[in-house]
């Protein structure tokens, strides 16, 4: 059920008029606004060839952009593999028999759910710059990776946990009537089931952690952002740099949910999607995932 | 810890944080309730100017929205709130705040209209209700009680997020701990404790409240 039938019929003669019209004002307006914000660049002196013509030379690519790019993927690759092995780890280790190892998972993933990315991020620079086994060239990006990989962590610990809370009871009692012990149960027979079906949201967590790598900024780690302002100090076009680096940030997050979504529809079409958007436990139809991505910023 | 409350002026950092978390949230319900009506309307070029709006701005890092806010709108393009410094950079802030976390607003909002059966449209429709009216009368109050959890969880977010103002150097928690990481190095583990604790008695009674007023406010189906 598309979320716009919920709304109205099919448009009758009416209607069609009515919406016609409604689309020529809203046009008009949205064209008006634009072309406001255009001539305020324009006042501004923002398309002035000198701003935009370092954009085809190759030096502003080879020398900022491209380098910021690949540090941006870099700190993104080395923290979502390691969130994924953290969450898999924290996620048995919640659904452990064991009380004091659940309980201290669910204090983990609690606190490091609570505290900012960004604020684990000035900490850990502040104390691997003081560590003098770490190379301080070395320090931006480790404090980058350990504060996303334990915030992302905890957030694919959910995610894995949720899969498993919403596969059939039979499941699990089927894995426990061929006698397969609890944890051979959760490993065998739940656990990858929960992570095929929880693929799309652990997918599009990696553009949680594709945005977040620019609160590096913050910690001097050269991504694509601080390089785009370094490039900015030599060129002086700071809003034509801004431009073009939320351009590249909005194609790579915007195919990677793409990609999530394509995997959704696999799967949904192979049976082994999440189930139920209309009678769903929980409150909202988008299904839990809503409840961890996209969270941060 | 006591040195920490000497040299630095602790509770005017968080309270900054505390501001910038009511304002922008107010701000953000605002424009992400309008940007849910527009990508809910019948009126196409609507509908596309509201999912090109979640599109983009859910997609940009927030960093680079607050930094655009403060460096490119207000210095490079000088639009300027107030001539003095803290004060423009608190407000765009709060503006750069506000746009990013509508994108989601929005969609918690329309991931509460998703919740609404299809026969309470169609009932509204055939007593004659026009599509205001079934917005208005039958459709939003049910799709705000269906969003309330995901509208919690924009509000958690939004406010770990206001540390990321400390970019553009408004005084806030984040900014608090980089000044103790500077300053007072040797006091960084008890700062983090601090802001840490902060954050967790900041945001965990938000989420036992939202997830307290959903379950109160559910509609039974």
């Amino acid at each position: 059920m598309s979320s716009s039938s919920v709304l109205f019929d099919a448009p009758g003669p009416k209607a069609r008029v009515r919406n016609r019209i409604l689309s020529i004002i809203s046009l008009v307006t949205f064209a008006a606004f634009a072309w406001w914000i255009i001539s305020v660049l324009a006042d501004q002196g923002q398309f002035e060839a000198a701003k935009w013509k370092p954009f085809i030379q190759s030096e502003i690519w080879s020398e900022y952009l491209v380098p910021g790019l690949i540090n941006t993927v870099k700190a993104a690759a080395i923290s979502i593999v390691l969130a994924a092995v953290l969450g898999l780890v924290l996620a048995l280790a919640r659904m452990s028999a064991l009380t004091p190892l659940r309980w201290a998972a669910g204090v983990f993933v609690e606190f490091f759910r609570a505290v900012p990315v960004l604020m684990m991020m000035i900490f850990t620079w502040g104390l691997f710059i003081q560590t003098p086994s770490i190379p301080p060239d070395q320090a931006p990006l480790l404090a980058v990776v350990t504060a996303l990989t334990l915030y992302n962590g905890s957030v694919m610990c959910e995610v894995v946990r949720a899969g498993v809370g919403q596969l059939p009871a039979g499941q699990r009692e089927a894995g426990l009537s061929v006698g397969l012990s609890e944890q051979q149960t959760l490993r065998t027979i739940l656990l990858p089931q929960a992570i095929t079906a929880m693929l799309p949201s652990l997918v599009s967590q990696l553009v949680v952690v594709l945005k977040d790598t620019a609160l590096g900024f913050n910690v001097t780690y050269l991504e694509l952002l601080r390089s785009g302002t370094q490039a900015e100090s030599n060129y002086t076009n700071l809003v034509p740099v801004l431009i073009v680096v939320a351009t590249i940030y909005i194609i790579i997050n915007y195919a990677v949910t793409k990609l999530a979504e394509y995997i959704e529809g696999r799967l949904k079409r192979r049976g082994l999607g999440r189930k139920g958007t209309t009678g769903a436990a929980g409150s909202t139809a988008a299904g839990p995932d809503m409840a961890f991505n996209r969270e941060t910023g | 810890m006591s040195q920490i409350f000497e040299q630095f002026d602790v509770i005017s950092f968080f309270w900054m944080t505390i501001k910038l978390t009511a304002l922008a949230a107010v701000a953000s319900f605002i424009i992400g309730t309008v940007m849910a009506i527009m990508r809910l309307s019948p009126v196409p070029v609507l509908r596309f100017v509201g999912t090109a709006y979640v599109t983009l701005f859910r997609n940009t890092p927030l960093t680079l929205i607050v930094f655009g806010s403060l460096f490119g709108i207000s210095i490079t393009l000088q639009f300027s709130i107030s001539d003095t410094l803290s004060t423009n950079a608190f407000f765009f802030a709060i503006f750069g705040l506000a746009v990013y976390h509508a994108a989601f607003v929005c969609e918690a909002i329309r991931s509460g209209v998703n919740t609404i059966p299809l026969g309470q449209a169609e009932a509204a429709r055939s007593i004659g209700l026009t599509f205001t009216q079934t917005l208005r009368e039958v459709i939003l109050p049910q799709a705000m009680r269906g969003a309330i959890t995901p509208l919690g969880n924009t509000l958690i977010a939004l406010a770990k997020n206001t540390t990321v103002v400390m970019t553009i150097g408004v005084l806030e928690s984040a900014y608090f701990l980089s000044k103790v990481s500077e300053d007072a190095s040797s006091q960084l583990n008890n700062a983090f404790l601090l802001v840490a604790g902060f954050f967790v008695l900041f945001t965990v009674p938000m989420g036992l409240a939202t997830g307290y007023a959903s379950r109160k406010l559910a509609v039974k189906r």
